[in-house]
């Protein structure tokens, strides 16, 4: 084993550590920690993901001396590397961009334990992105759930409180739902890490034994997750969550939360065998309520008055197409849904925290009437704001145009009614992103006299611009070189299934 | 029928119990109510991994009188998995004790309808 290898472990114990430092630390030097941190989990995931090209197949690390079938294991990977990398970048930038509005929001005497729980959240990402056991993917799915809620209500508001506990209690039903499926998975297969579990559902598969059983845990534990990461139906917990709280928290959890989910899931369906049990129905449910859900994210988002809102109903519809690209069950689909994770994390954080900066350079919240104008109060907010808009809409050289010319094609390539109804839902669905995303750049942008001259109370935040900055450099970058992006990405699967 | 329910009658205990949890988690209005209802899912879930795990003849997995059969013992691993979720289980009903505290305090009621209403109210 080289060196470089161990590298996925310390990813993973790292921030374990500094979420421990950070809780005894003042608040300035927990903060350091923090960022300090986040920037190097982004160096390590970079490593691992140009080692693991460079080497170009993936491999198995060994948790302790008792190795597979029974011990823990991690597995790393091209798709690993590729999917840790966004996730770190985007807790790196939304840390950073969010860094003043921070210290305005968290009280001094807090600051310490918000840093704590930023690290958390980064252990449980990496955790949940290189490990191959189900069991510990439900430890740090809980970990991860913990963290949120405290991230959520931070700011001591009444709002932010109702907004956590609403999190909090559909999330202990996901993470009820989920824990139950893995249990009876375990029960009928006798494993917990992936490639025994795929051993044993081939089995009883090719045997027609415990048929139904084992379609009911993988329902369950798909239902778990689309609670958890607010498929459609089961979304109410998501604005008064995301939207409520400090720029940097509702940033972080819009792009991360729910996408370290999704991620699991299609570990779960593609490396255990999960992909077979579509043919017996899960996958056209699933597809269904991505459509629903893509559909219904942006009715909701058009008839939402308030800037962050809005951009927190329209994640419910993003939530869908990627659904939609796992249910799909083709490897086309998996890699679409893949490309629009990154997309959509890089353009929603920055709707955050440019939304959270347009507010705060406007009068009275975010509501449409106070924002207008608010483009010129603060250029780089409205620049950004409008970029990421655009990309969600998918107007070409950005990243959201080139997902979902990804999901088209995944669409073309199955052939039959889904074709039609993917190529359906991503027309309507347009229309309608266009619609509330074009009125709301339009309204950043419409002069409104007697506030034009207000300044932004944070005339110099570096912080913020050098976030922006990159954060509309990825953007574009995942647009210009989507090509390019996907074919690693496609390498990845090649050693990833 | 009633035959095959009463061979195994842990897992339908267990699942009646998970199902008791459950609908109290989402349906009941009171926060405490719904706290309690999370621990009765879980610990419905405990059950079914437990009784999975234990099998009558056999002995918990530690040594004794130098018998080295594995057949003598059961497998360590589901009582491992379920002390694992029974800490998991305990740290989220604490942060959830926790913000209902909050809550309380700020709002001076426990059913979530009417905090939300204050909520919106206060919004305004």
């Amino acid at each position: 084993m080289q060196l470089w290898q161990n590298i996925p472990l310390f990813l993973i114990v790292c921030p374990l550590m500094c979420a421990v430092v950070c809780s005894v630390l003042k608040g300035k030097a927990a903060r350091g920690v923090m960022a300090a941190l986040s920037a190097l989990v982004c160096v390590g995931m970079g490593l691992v993901l140009f080692f693991s090209a460079r080497m170009g197949e993936s491999y198995a690390y060994p948790m302790g001396a008792i190795g597979a079938p029974y011990g823990n294991e991690l597995r790393v990977g091209i798709t690993e590397g590729i999917v840790g990398l966004a996730f770190s970048l985007v807790i790196f930038l939304s840390v950073l961009g969010g860094w003043r509005k921070l210290k305005a929001d968290v009280p001094e005497n807090k600051i310490h334990l918000y840093a704590a729980m930023v690290c958390l959240l980064t252990s449980a990402m990496s955790a949940m992105t290189f490990t191959n056991d189900l069991f510990t993917s439900y430890v740090f799915i809980e970990i991860s759930t913990i963290a949120a809620c405290a991230l959520i209500s931070a700011t001591n508001k009444g709002r932010t409180l109702y907004g956590a506990a609403r999190y909090m209690l559909m999330n202990l039903l996901g993470s009820g739902l989920f824990l139950l499926g893995v249990s009876m998975l375990y029960c009928l297969t006798g494993h917990l890490l992936f490639p025994q579990i795929e051993e044993h559902v081939k089995m009883l598969l090719s045997s027609r034994q415990y048929l139904t059983p084992l379609s009911l845990s993988f329902v369950l534990m798909t239902l778990g997750i689309a609670i958890k990461s607010a498929l459609y139906p089961f979304h109410t917990w998501l604005p008064n969550a995301y939207a409520s709280t400090t720029v940097a928290s509702s940033a972080l959890l819009s792009s991360l939360i729910s996408k370290m989910y999704i991620f699991l899931l299609i570990k779960i369906f593609f490396r255990s065998a999960g992909a077979q049990l579509f043919a017996e129905g899960i996958g056209d449910f699933l597809f269904m309520f991505a459509v629903v859900g893509i559909v219904m994210g942006s009715v909701d988002a058009i008839r939402e008055h308030h800037l962050s809102r809005m951009v927190a109903y329209s994640s419910v519809a993003q939530i869908g197409y990627i659904f939609l690209g796992i249910s799909l069950g083709t490897e086309a689909g998996m890699a679409a849904a893949l490309f629009h994770i990154l997309a959509h994390s890089a353009a929603k954080s920055m709707l955050f925290l440019a939304s959270g900066k347009l507010r705060e350079v406007s009068e009275k919240g975010d509501g449409f009437r106070n924002v207008r104008g608010a483009g010129f109060r603060a250029p780089l907010a409205g620049a950004a704001f409008a970029v990421g808009a655009c990309s969600l809409i998918g107007v070409p050289l950005l990243g959201g145009f080139a997902s979902k010319i990804f999901l088209a094609q995944a669409g073309i390539e199955l052939g039959g009614w889904r074709m039609a109804v993917v190529l359906g839902a991503l027309a309507v669905s347009t229309v309608l992103n266009v619609i509330y995303m074009l009125r709301t750049t339009l309204t950043l942008y419409r002069p409104s006299g007697r506030q034009e001259m207000v300044k932004s109370p944070l005339r110099k935040d570096v912080c913020f611009t050098v976030a922006i900055l990159a954060l509309i450099a990825l953007n574009v970058f995942l647009g210009v070189a989507g090509g390019q992006v996907m074919e690693w990405i496609h390498r990845g699967i090649a050693l990833f299934v | 029928m009633l035959r095959l329910l009463y061979d195994h009658m842990d897992e339908v205990t267990a699942l009646v119990l998970f199902g008791i949890g459950f609908t109290t988690l989402l349906l009941n209005k009171n926060l405490i109510k719904k706290i309690i209802g999370f621990s009765m899912m879980d610990s419905g879930v405990y059950l079914f991994l437990a009784s999975y795990g234990y099998i009558e003849t056999r002995v918990a997995p530690i040594y004794e009188n130098g018998i080295t059969d594995p057949s003598h013992y059961v497998n360590p691993l589901p009582a491992g998995l379920v002390l694992t979720g029974i800490v998991v289980g305990v740290s989220v009903t604490a942060i959830m004790l926790g913000l209902t505290v909050r809550l309380y305090q700020r709002y001076h009621t426990l059913d979530i309808d009417e905090i939300a209403e204050l909520v919106r109210k206060e919004g305004k």
